[in-house]
């Protein structure tokens, strides 16, 4: 008899003109002290199942079709007084953000007790106790003197930690976790993965964890869900499912998760996907202004050259300077960049990655150290001209592709603007015509050039940047986690589309991201950062075959990957 | 915190000295003090011998401290019209003023933070939008307009309230008469209080509206309800105490506005508050009373804003200074 059932559950947002099926006939079961998981990008309904399950579908969305049992018993008819009463109590939840899911003016105690004498019949003190209980079964250390603290004081993991012992205040038999652990670092979200497994066991509850994650699904389920557009198109056991995927998009989704172990040419396209970006009309790169007038002089030696770069961030001002406080965001960094290279840089967040390219791009003044960009030192240019020329040379790709453009511009200015800033076109329809070959090269279609940004998605947003990026000539990209926003399988295509434009450009790279499979399928030379230090710099196969430092070595084997499962297989079949 | 405290009351210190000397300028810059204090008929020498008995020939520097010397000992000079101590004639008036503007605010704090609570909350229900459409006629209609209005309809047509006056007042101690212990006193303030915080009123209903819709779609509200709070806990608890950081900042700017600039108000009531004698003041260009108004302006906004200042840190844990983090 399982915990949970769902039978089909389909889900609708009646809009004004239409109706909205957000999930279509799922049907699931979860038994006590297992994990199903339920994996989709974006837009496939695996949030709404979740949301639906625990009776908090955002308005106007309400469940058409189906029902849910509980135990046995009917929960998706339930008034909503009675229906509140089950959430904390029977069915807990777990978010995605542990930075914005906790009020952040009430102590952690405040909101513990809360929740427990909401739900068991508890004094104040006894409350209190079993809260510190809670928090040392979550493995937070100090519980009883950390109760107290403001949830600002905990760091990203042990707020996670926080979350969960909430969700599991009144011992629920159903916890869903909605990507709980899309937020973290790697090695926390081993540790948050590591400990939901045991308290599933420990508590005998009955898990959902939703993500678009395989990884995840690979560490941690013993079913898995494959959602796609509102309908579950595969479900079954997980080694099965990842093992020998029959749904073709199952398949291909699996095939376009990049690889840690092997470095392949080009990522597999997720091609089940509609809509996925053709290439639309080629440029002959080499007639064309692109490619042409790329009158950079070539250099001996490395393109980038840094050397010892220091960079402190001032944390409490004072008067008098030996009183001040200043944390060091990098700290003596040195490596170099080769003309056409790749380098990655690889490290957890706050490691110095995003402040290196900061510094690079001339956005943040080092305290220390140069930085030679062929043959010309970065650190202490004053001549506007020649940071203007720098600037020209270099361009940055951001993360976030919904706040890195102008959400108020349409795409042919944006794409437009540093052309025409740094006078590379002389009349106005020359530069129309470059903006217009861009877009088409990235493969947006022309279109798109007279729409504003919000009209687009994420990966399409992406495709814009890096016209943008290309569109003053640069022979230096510094892509800044490019595509940590995105889906696999966009992913998958950005990351194609970058080595291509490499290829037929020549570009130099450098590439940050905290994704070491990524990493691996993009760079010819990789660095390993942390606390602002860099530990390690390799060619990339020796780093990941043969890691030198401890810490390389770490993050490689926390990593959660489908090799995960096979090992998993092979200790089961060696059993 | 006592760091923090000290450091904001330096800050406050300079800027009242700031607005000191301004306000000293006023003397030597707007007009002669002489000859508003003097008939045609002086003769020169007389002029000159006033001038040296007020001290206006000395240095400018020696007479900016005197000034400011004088001002934090209560000591703002005399009045050219009413030659009397400036001092005595806001202190007569000032509990008026207070009074009013403490009426008023406490007005527009419980009937604006419910209603902004409520319309926050039930976005399309009927009562949010008549509490809207209502609140926009008071905030678009001129103060003045809306006192005649109130006077003419519950004074004079319904004749329930007074229309002007404090109505009868009770002595506390040598420096304050109150209105509030007596029924007519209590009867007068009821409409003065509503006219002036109507406008705050509006304001802090609309703020705390805006302010709710945003805290109602974070994340730790959607948590809270999935570990099953009642509404009750996740609206007053959660939810309204996370809007108040910006609602105490209007808040106090606006408190302090009530007090400083309840002078049309007043003049529509005929209130026996520094409003009307502010007037008189600029009318007469009674110089010594306008400095003195310009200080005490000052003071209560640099010590509002002090109190909204600490108010923040009370709130908001994460503005307290870092004790390290985990």
């Amino acid at each position: 008899m399982s915990i949970l059932d769902i039978r089909g559950l389909t889900v609708q947002f009646p809009s004004r003109k239409d109706v909205f099926t957000a999930s279509r006939n799922v049907n699931l079961s979860v038994d006590a002290g297992k994990i199903l998981g339920v994996v989709g990008e974006s837009g496939a309904g695996k949030s709404t199942v979740g949301n639906a399950v625990i009776g908090l579908l955002e308005n106007p969305g309400r469940i058409a079709e189906g029902e849910i049992h509980l135990d046995g018993q009917r929960i998706d008819n339930l008034a909503a007084e009675s229906m509140r009463k089950l959430r904390g109590k029977r069915i807990g939840m777990i978010f995605q953000d542990p930075l914005t899911s906790l009020d952040p003016l009430q102590t952690i105690e405040f909101q513990l007790v809360e929740t427990i004498r909401l739900h068991l019949p508890l004094s104040k003190s006894e409350a209190r106790a079993h809260a510190v209980d809670l928090l040392d079964q979550v493995g937070i250390p100090n519980p009883e003197e950390r109760i107290a603290q403001y949830p600002h004081q905990f760091s990203g993991g042990m707020r996670q930690r926080v979350v969960i012992a909430l969700a599991l205040c009144a011992d629920p038999e159903v916890v869903i976790a909605d990507e709980p652990t899309t937020a973290l670092d790697v090695s926390i979200q081993a540790q948050i993965l590591k400990l939901m497994k045991r308290l599933c066991e420990e508590k005998n509850v009955a898990m959902v964890v939703i993500t678009h994650d395989m990884g995840v699904i690979a560490d941690l389920t013993d079913h898995v869900a494959v959602m796609y557009r509102g309908d579950l198109v595969e479900y079954g056991e997980s080694k099965q499912v990842l093992g020998a995927p029959k749904h073709p998009y199952t398949q291909s989704l699996i095939a376009a998760v990049p690889r840690p172990d092997v470095k392949v040419h080009r990522f597999p396209q997720v091609d089940y996907i509609e809509g996925s970006a053709k290439p639309f009309k080629q440029i002959d790169i080499s007639t064309h202004w692109l490619g042409k007038a790329r009158d950079y002089k070539s250099v001996d030696g490395p393109l980038l050259d840094v050397k010892d770069i220091t960079m402190k961030f001032l944390t409490k001002d004072a008067w008098i300077s030996k009183n001040r406080q200043y944390f060091t965001a990098l700290d003596k960094v040195s490596f170099d960049i080769h003309a056409g290279e790749t380098f990655g840089l690889v490290g957890e967040s706050g490691s110095g990655k995003s402040t290196m390219a900061r510094v690079i791009t001339g956005l943040y003044h080092p305290a220390g150290g140069t930085a030679h960009f062929a043959g010309q030192e970065l650190t202490s240019l004053k001549d506007k001209k020649q940071v203007l020329s720098m600037r020209r040379q270099m361009q940055m790709i951001f993360q976030d592709p919904f706040s890195s453009l102008n959400s108020r511009m349409r795409v042919r200015d944006i794409v437009a603007e540093p052309i025409k800033f740094h006078k590379l076109a002389s009349t106005n329809s020359e530069v129309n015509q470059i903006v217009d070959d861009l877009l088409e090269h990235v493969g947006l279609g022309v279109a798109a050039a007279a729409k504003f940004p919000h009209e687009f998605s994420g990966g399409q947003r992406q495709r814009i940047s890096i016209a943008r990026a290309l569109a003053t000539r640069p022979r230096f990209l510094v892509c800044d986690e490019p595509t940590s926003a995105l889906d696999v399988s966009i992913q998958a295509q950005i990351l194609n589309l970058l080595k291509d434009l490499q290829d037929e450009l020549g570009l130099t790279m450098l590439f940050i991201s905290h994704d070491l499979a990524v990493i691996r399928q993009m760079c010819n030379r990789t660095g390993v950062m942390r606390h602002g230090q860099l530990l390690e710099v390799a060619d990339t196969e020796e780093l990941f075959d043969s890691p030198k430092h401890a810490y390389t070595k770490e993050l490689l084997s926390l990593m959660p990957s489908m090799d995960g499962l096979s090992r998993q297989n092979l200790e089961e079949e060696l059993a | 915190m006592f760091g923090f405290i000290s450091r904001r009351i330096a800050m406050a210190l300079v800027v009242m000295f700031v607005v000191a000397l301004i306000s000293f300028l006023l003397f030597r810059f707007v007009g002669d003090p002489v000859n508003q204090m003097v008939g045609i008929e002086t003769t020169p020498e007389q002029r000159e011998a006033l001038r040296q008995r007020l001290g206006l020939n000395d240095p400018v520097l020696v007479q900016f401290f005197r000034y400011v010397l004088g001002a934090i000992q209560f000591d703002f000079g005399n009045s050219y019209q009413f030659k009397q101590p400036v001092a005595d004639l806001i202190g007569r008036r000032l509990p008026a003023t207070l009074e009013l503007s403490f009426a008023s605010a406490i007005f527009a704090l419980l009937l604006g933070i419910p209603m902004g609570v409520y319309t926050g909350l039930n976005r399309d229900s009927w009562l949010s939008k008549m509490f809207l459409s209502v609140s926009l006629v008071g905030i678009s209609l001129p103060t003045f307009f809306i006192g005649i209005l109130f006077i003419f309809f519950f004074s004079v047509t319904l004749q329930w309230l007074p229309s002007f006056g404090r109505g009868e007042v009770v002595a506390l101690g040598s420096f304050w008469d109150t209105g509030f212990l007596t029924i007519s006193g209590l009867k007068a303030i009821i409409l003065p209080a509503i006219t002036l915080g109507l406008y705050q009123m509006t304001l802090i209903m609309r703020l705390i509206r805006a302010e709710m819709l945003e805290v109602m779609r974070t994340d730790h509200i959607k948590f809270a309800r999935a570990r099953g709070l009642p509404n009750r806990s996740v609206y007053y608890i959660h939810a309204l105490k996370n809007t108040m950081v910006p609602v105490i900042t209007i808040t106090g700017l606006q408190l302090g506005s009530i007090i400083a600039f309840a002078i049309i108000t007043e003049t529509v009531f005929q209130w026996p508050g520094m409003g009307i004698l502010f007037l008189q003041a600029v009318q007469n260009v009674d110089i010594p009373i306008m400095a003195a108004y310009l200080l005490l302006t000052a003071f209560i906004f640099v010590f509002i804003n002090l109190i909204v200042d600490i108010l923040y840190v009370v709130i908001d844990p994460r503005l307290r200074t870092e004790r390290g983090r985990a």
